[in-house]
């Protein structure tokens, strides 16, 4: 990861060509009018030539993590397995994110398909569809499409079945691992790692977890070739992403739009006018404030001068009449509730977070114990054991060091 | 290309180079460098959960820190396991278990041997940068004989968790609820007496803290001594003898017997004996059983249940129960040698020195945590009274000999008294893992052919050691007339101590093809002397320890088998008359219920 980041430090800075918002047309695109027609035309191609061209278009997983699926694929590949795994997960849970029960209502063939080429390439012959517990609805229709990916899938000599499992309504199933051990029957606790999934994942088998919009981005870019997918976007961030816009915005909902956009141009497009803030990422996200927008560029890290910050996509917008100690208060709750509870630091952390502004906001403790409460989220960002923990320091940081007052009056 | 795979992995710790083999933990690397990196959810019994945090170190070139249980060895790797970043880390984590804890250390009853107080302690931790987050109103489950639950003390480290479901597939206790609530609960929080529990106390030697104890009756029994009109009688089981110097400073392995019968007497015990009494009588009622069931099952052909399996363990007893409703008729009748022993007291001991039974209080001296409960089944009262007034744990004995201001160190060795304190090396080892299944064959070997069992100075060495399962086997040659239908039988038996072990081997006896005659089986691992009453720590390097002095008190034994006991011989003539017979029958055997499986 680190020789990465070096090797493009170096690099002359290339912000956005125009600086603007590009709305792009991908995920949602129409569908061949040849059903499967783009798994047909994937499944014709070496899997080793897939996995060439997915690395080599730059696509990190939509989930937030940003790893390079292709790597993924790519380890899942050369893992020996009797049995392996593709999983999608659709646990979509992030506080401000809707995108992905979206893309299951309108274009779930293209999940299916990248599914299955998953399945091909990394040598899987069951897909399993982690399914949001509140998107239950949504099953009729999808196992509808499952069974007419199976015919054609039959016919285009591809061994793939794909099954659906309801999650049960805890946030940390979003975590790959915890999503494993909910699919295995067992509670929904992170695991430790190494190992990661791609070596020892669901039965500890091999297995690729990806999330819904990774998958139809992938079939996106074995449709469109990474050349023409690399165009969209800047530097390590490749491509277009759907975000989840809410808040005070006049035109909530969702938007394709390219990577490297800068945050005063999505206010300017988004916001209502009077926007303080801007939580990117959801809970676990970060919070930028006004003065913060122009130095802000929506993408993952690498390369950028400024902030840049990664996202599976929520964008909270909140204008001057919103409190930001409310909306800290909001997110700590959340996620005291939804910790597994199993490792110290967030299980307890994210309690004292949340007594400890509550304290301060009653003056029952100094305003110097925010102090404390920072290096106790750093504390989690350095020792949870899942992302769940170490991220609740984002918003926890962002919020009080560029709200401090409204924390303490 | 294996040799490769094969070969150490060079990595620096604090400084100090090292090549250990790939799979390693950091935390075990670092153990070779002389470095001792503190843990709370990590127990070498038990799978690793890294899930406390406490063991993070700084690895070079990564972002977050590392938990060092959890992380394997990599090449070159850099590691810090005390930098300054590692330090407010770790000193942040203890606080925050702190701050969610019932820091009411001075009235619990670990103090001084709690994880969690001396890892405060070492880091300096005080308690004002964080609130408490301790949940108000939480109620001590005291609803079991054995095991008390305090959540209010729990660090959620989940060892007791992992000690039921891996050690002793039993699964009573389990993480229910997430975030702030999570919490360890039985199933649908009902008290521990009412679900699977099969107190065997292992929860409570892997509790880090105060959260898990045994049930202490100590206080009842210094009423007792206090009161000139009862008779308190005690009686210690062979492995109490072999851990208790642990509590009073002796090293561990250290056998304390002489002085401990000392203390008791000091204490104020009426009359101090010894288990391995009944331990023998065991043997003899046990190896009687055995032999009429082989002899229904070869020469009558009735329908026997074989193998028989022993039943001195209260645990073992519970969990077959609980998880083996159909197959009770396995388990051999004999009561274990603490309920013979309050059986016979309130009998033949009051009979012998011309005491009221009413007025004896009987205790037991345990190495476990499920002899509370066993004394207080309903059918232990064939004396006519609660055969066993109290049982305890050779940790509550080590906290009444603090108690009285005793001097243990000092303490001349003293013998137990009589009638019985008599006993034979075959009791002793009843202890350890094997002892039963050893002291049984001893006799039974004897009684069938009128000979030594075939090996060198009787030690029947396939038998003992911390192996979970063990098996054996005996040839039947030249029998005494009596028992000519075993000629030439091949006696084969097993062995498992710890639960999970005990249902491999109850598969095969529900699939009717378990092909052993005899099986022992011991509900803890390393059986007593590895029992939930033990000293806190229990570690196979304890356990091996106290084995090894169970095995050396055995051969300073003048008697080694249990049917050359004169007290045991005297018992027989004059008051039981026989093996098996109506009076043995009426004290010394049991009976046995299902039980529901949560």
């Amino acid at each position: 990861m680190d020789s990465t980041a070096s090797d493009t430090a170096n690099e002359p800075v290339r912000p956005h060509p125009d600086q603007r918002l590009r709305r792009v047309d991908l995920i949602f695109s129409q569908y061949t009018r040849e059903r499967y027609k783009v798994l047909k035309t994937v499944l014709e191609r070496d899997s080793d030539d897939i996995i060439s061209e997915l690395i080599d278009s730059g696509l990190k997983g939509r989930g937030g993590a940003g790893f390079l699926t292709g790597m993924k694929w790519k380890t899942a590949r050369e893992t020996a397995g009797d049995e392996k795994y593709i999983i999608c997960n659709a646990d979509e849970g992030e506080p401000g994110t809707f995108k992905d029960r979206e893309i299951l209502t309108r274009v779930p063939r293209k999940v299916f398909a990248a599914m299955g080429v998953c399945g091909r390439v990394v040598g899987s012959k069951t897909g399993i569809v982690y399914l949001r517990g509140e998107y239950r609805y949504l099953v009729p229709e999808l196992e509808k499409e499952i069974r007419v990916f199976k015919v054609y899938a039959e016919e285009y000599g591809l061994d793939f079945d794909i099954r659906i499992f309801l999650g049960s309504g805890a946030y940390v199933c979003g975590e790959e691992t915890a999503l494993i051990e909910s699919l295995e029957g067992k509670r929904g606790e992170p695991r430790n790692k190494p190992p990661y999934p791609t070596s020892v994942g669901f039965r500890d088998k091999p297995t690729v977890v990806n999330n819904v919009e990774t998958f139809v981005s992938a079939l996106e870019v074995l449709r469109m070739g990474a050349a023409e997918f690399k165009k969209l976007g800047i530097q390590d961030s490749r491509g277009s992403k759907l975000f989840s816009v809410s808040g005070d915005t006049p035109q909530s909902g969702i938007y394709d739009l390219e990577f490297g956009l800068s945050l005063a141009k999505f206010v300017e497009e988004f916001g209502d006018g009077d926007t303080k803030a801007v939580q990117v990422g959801g809970a676990s996200g970060f919070c930028v404030p006004r003065k913060k927008f122009h130095e802000t560029t929506i993408g993952y890290q690498g390369g950028l001068t400024g902030i840049s910050l990664p996202t599976g996509g929520s964008m909270m917008l909140f204008n001057s009449s919103r409190s930001m100690f409310n909306v800290l208060h909001n997110y700590l709750e959340f996620f005291a509730e939804e910790s597994c509870g199993q490792c110290t630091p967030c299980r307890v952390g994210c309690q004292q977070l949340l007594k400890g502004i509550e304290a301060i906001k009653r003056g029952e403790k100094s305003a110097d114990h925010l102090t404390t409460l920072l290096r106790l989220s750093d504390t989690m960002r350095l020792t949870a054991k899942c992302g769940l923990g170490q991220s609740v320091a984002n918003s926890f940081a962002s919020i009080v060091e560029n709200f401090r007052e409204e924390m303490i009056y | 290309m294996s040799n490769r795979k094969n070969a150490n992995v060079k990595l620096n710790i604090d400084g100090v180079d090292l090549a250990v083999p790939p799979g390693t933990s950091i935390l075990d690397a670092a153990k070779q460098a002389s470095i001792r990196i503190p843990t709370l959810c990590h127990h070498e019994d038990l799978c690793v959960a890294g899930n406390c945090r406490i063991c993070v170190v700084e690895v070079a070139g990564w972002r977050n820190l590392a938990p060092s249980c959890a992380t394997p060895v990599m090449e070159g790797m850099k590691v810090l396991t005390s930098s300054p970043k590692v330090r407010v880390a770790r000193k942040d984590l203890i606080a925050l278990l702190v701050s969610e804890h019932n820091t009411q250390c001075t009235t619990c009853y670990r103090s001084t041997n709690c994880e969690l107080q001396t890892l405060s302690a070492e880091y300096n931790v005080d308690n004002t940068d964080f609130l408490s987050v301790l949940k108000p109103g939480i109620e001590v489950d005291r609803s079991s004989w054995s095991v008390e639950k305090d959540d209010s003390k729990c660090i959620r480290c989940q060892r007791c968790v992992r000690t039921c479901a891996e050690l002793q597939h039993v699964n009573a206790l389990d993480v229910a609820f997430k975030g702030k609530d999570m919490k360890i609960s039985t199933f649908m929080g009902l008290p521990l007496s009412d679900v699977v529990c099969v107190n065997c106390g292992q929860c409570i030697i892997h509790c880090p803290t105060g959260a898990l104890t045994e049930r202490r009756y100590y206080d009842r029994i210094w009423e007792a001594i206090g009161d000139p009109d009862t008779h308190v009688v005690i009686n210690t089981a062979p492995s109490v003898r072999v851990a208790l110097g642990e509590m009073l400073g002796f090293p561990v392995g250290t056998r304390v017997t002489g002085k401990m019968v000392a203390a008791l007497k000091r204490i104020g015990f009426d009359s101090v004996l010894d288990t391995d009494f009944t331990a023998d009588v065991t043997i003899i009622e046990e190896g009687s059983e055995l032999l009429q069931r082989l002899k229904r099952a070869l020469v009558s052909k009735e329908k026997v249940a074989l193998p028989m399996i022993t039943s001195c363990s209260p645990g073992w007893v519970k969990f077959i129960e609980h998880m083996y409703p159909g197959h009770l008729d396995h388990l051999s009748t004999c009561k274990s040698p603490q309920q013979m022993f309050g059986a016979l007291v309130k009998t033949y001991y009051a009979e012998k020195r011309g005491i009221d039974p009413a007025k004896i209080v009987s205790v037991a001296a345990m190495p476990c945590a499920a002899k509370k409960f066993e004394a207080n089944r309903p059918e232990m009262q064939d004396s006519g009274h609660q055969d066993v007034d109290a049982g305890l744990t050779t940790r509550e004995i080590g906290h009444m000999i603090r108690q009285s201001g005793i001097n243990f160190a000092d303490l001349p060795d003293c013998a137990y008294d009589s009638w019985m304190g008599e006993s034979s090396g075959a009791a002793v080892i009843f202890g350890a893992t094997g002892g039963v299944m050893e002291a049984a064959l001893r006799t039974v070997y004897e009684l069938v052919t009128g000979r030594d069992v075939p090996f060198k100075n009787l030690a029947i060495t396939p038998v003992r050691g911390l192996v979970g399962i063990k098996e054996a086997s005996v040839k039947i040659e030249g029998t005494l007339p009596e028992y000519a239908f075993l000629e030439g039988i091949e006696l084969r038996v097993a062995i498992a101590h710890g639960l999970k072990n005990a249902r491999v081997i109850m598969e095969q006896v529900a699939a009717g093809d378990s092909p052993y005659h005899f099986i022992e089986i011991m509900a803890c691992p390393g059986g007593c002397i590895g029992g939930g009453g033990q000293p806190i720590p229990t570690t196979d390097e304890i356990r091996r320890k106290r084995m090894a002095a169970i095995y050396a008190e055995d051969e300073g034994m003048p008697v080694r088998k249990s049917h050359k006991v004169p007290e045991v011989a005297k018992l027989y003539e004059d008051f039981l008359k026989e093996p098996l017979g109506a009076k043995s029958h009426h004290l010394l055997h049991t009976t046995y219920r299902k039980r529901h499986r949560f």
